[in-house]
């Protein structure tokens, strides 16, 4: 059934796929941010309660969904990694914890930033907001161990057990804390948080939520390369391919 | 459109330093992880760069021993 | 059964050799626990409301501190890879080390727990709630730290590093637990925060050690 992937367990293959999915995922990057972002900064009309506040959320919400997303998907490919012992699959998986750990901060960021108008203040201990966290001290823990180790085989194992621990977590995390602030607090925020959307609006975000794939998917491929390289740096084809960069 | 002046859409209502903050920030913090990356690979290239004219300059010097 | 006793009695025997190892623990949990009503000020309104918490963060601080040598003097003296060599299986043979550290470590934890429940002020039934969480909870922080010591195990500075990885998949817990004394503070029945913990207890128990014996061998590559 895998057979087909099998070829890009090797990193030359790997790097060559890299760079036949980058223009992809670029032009979908650029194209769904632009159109989103100009869409929803400009055309969209304005909330009835928040204002023009609400244009945040096409920011905000892509990153926020898609920095869990991410997580999920590091943790598919440790464990592909770990089952089928493949090294361009822990190279994958930590390829996208850098990008994942930045979507969470913009996440976080922007709520933040979102937050002080609505709220008033800048923090509140929300539900989501502290899932979020978490969720960007688990990314930065599976960075951490990775990085902590010199041999990069054994700490793919080891940050991919890392991950799967965290994903078989979050929904633990996610509904325990928004059973934890509820219990402490009613939950007035998190109503205003979501109501149901216009579609005027909502074309908009998923247009941009599209472009924020495309991003993270560049982002991944771009950090990809790098990690290949620096795996593979004594490689007769990475020398090569280095060298020639150098020439142009 | 749902502004009616330039000034307006940089205002938004009211909510222009949120607004703009927000979008800023991320919008920096993913042009420096690219400069990051970026950077990141020319430090790899300069690496091997010098390592191949290290091996070239240790191989040039290994014949002018044999002549 | 008898060579996990053996394991056990081993361990046992160790640890009891190395008395600073268990009472250092218990000396940070005690301290931690004093720093709060310094900190906060000794009203006992305050104290009793922030009680469980500050009980179970020192609870899970000073675990940590102490987990930090759970796996260490077996791996670098190499007995850990003669255990993997055995017939039996690693995931028992880990099991078996876990609950060892756990008794010799954790349990002189709860046993001054009423101590420090009179320092903060608490209430007979909510000293009972936390009585039970403590029980119920600290099997699963060993457990859980157990895997991330057995990954850490091999590198130089582990101790920061521990913290990082597990603390946030200890969140959970934490709110079961501390939600379970809050609602005896009320009078009102705190059982299904407790099955909560036993159901997490279980699954732990019966995971974590595949978990755990992967990651040392993972370490000992």
């Amino acid at each position: 059934m895998f057979v087909w992937l099998h070829p890009y367990a090797k990193t030359e293959r790997a790097y060559a796929l890299c760079n036949t999915l980058m223009p992809y995922f670029l032009s979908a990057a650029i194209l769904g941010l632009s159109v989103g972002l100009v869409w929803g900064m400009l055309f969209a009309p304005a909330d009835y309660q928040q204002g023009d506040s609400f244009r945040i959320i096409y920011i905000h919400v892509p990153s926020a969904i898609l920095s869990m997303g991410t997580y999920v998907a590091m943790a598919i490919a440790g464990l592909v990694g770990l089952v089928w012992q493949w090294k361009t699959a822990y190279m994958s998986m930590i390829a996208m914890a850098p990008v994942g750990a930045l979507m969470c901060f913009i996440s976080l960021f922007t709520g933040a930033a979102w937050g002080k108008p609505m709220w008033g203040t800048w923090w509140i201990w929300d539900a989501r907001l502290t899932s979020q966290l978490i969720l960007l001290f688990l990314y930065l823990g599976v960075m951490a161990l990775y990085y902590a180790f010199n041999d990069r085989q054994q700490a793919g194992k080891a940050a991919a057990i890392i991950a799967l621990i965290g994903v078989i977590n979050i929904p633990i995390i996610h509904y325990s804390v928004e059973w934890w602030n509820t219990l402490h607090q009613g939950s007035t925020i998190t109503k205003i948080g979501k109501p149901s959307i216009a579609p005027s609006m909502k074309w908009p975000l998923l247009v941009s939520i599209a472009g924020f794939m495309g991003l993270i998917g560049t982002l991944t491929l771009m950090q990809l390369k790098n990690v290949i390289i620096e795996r593979e740096l004594h490689r007769p084809w990475v020398k090569q391919l280095l060298s020639e960069r150098e020439t142009k | 459109m749902a502004f009616d002046s330039f000034a307006d859409f940089i205002a938004m209502g009211g909510y222009g330093f949120f607004v703009w903050l927000s979008y800023g920030v991320s919008f920096l913090s993913i042009v420096l992880y690219i400069t990051y990356i970026k950077r990141q690979k020319r430090q790899l290239t300069q690496h091997v760069v010098a390592e191949q004219a290290r091996e070239a300059r240790i191989a040039a010097a290994k014949q002018s021993q044999e002549k | 059964m008898s060579p996990l006793y053996s394991i056990i009695h081993r361990d046992f025997t160790l640890a009891m050799r190395q008395k600073a190892d268990i009472f250092q623990p218990l000396t940070f949990f005690a301290l931690v626990i004093t720093l709060f009503p310094i900190a906060v000020g000794p009203a006992p309104e305050t104290l009793q409301k922030i009680g469980p918490g500050v009980i179970w963060v020192a609870a899970i601080l000073s675990a940590l501190l102490g987990m930090e040598r759970l796996f260490r003097d077996d791996f670098n003296d190499g007995v850990l890879e003669q255990m993997q060599l055995s017939k039996l299986s690693l995931s028992w043979i880990m099991f078996a080390k876990v609950l060892t550290h756990w008794l010799v470590s954790i349990v002189p934890l709860i046993f001054i727990s009423p101590l420090l429940a009179l320092f903060l002020n608490l209430t007979m039934p909510m000293y009972w709630a936390l009585l039970a969480t403590l029980l119920l909870g600290t099997p699963i922080l060993s457990l859980l730290g157990a895997i991330a010591v057995a990954l850490t195990v091999g590198l130089q500075k582990g101790g920061i590093l521990l913290s990082l990885i597990i603390i946030p998949v200890f969140i959970p817990l934490l709110i079961f637990a501390t939600s379970a004394v809050d609602t005896a503070m009320f009078g009102l029945n705190y059982l299904p925060q407790l099955a909560i913990i036993a159901a997490m207890l279980c699954i732990a128990m019966a995971l974590t050690p595949i978990a755990m014996s992967y990651a040392i061998r993972v370490s000992h590559q």
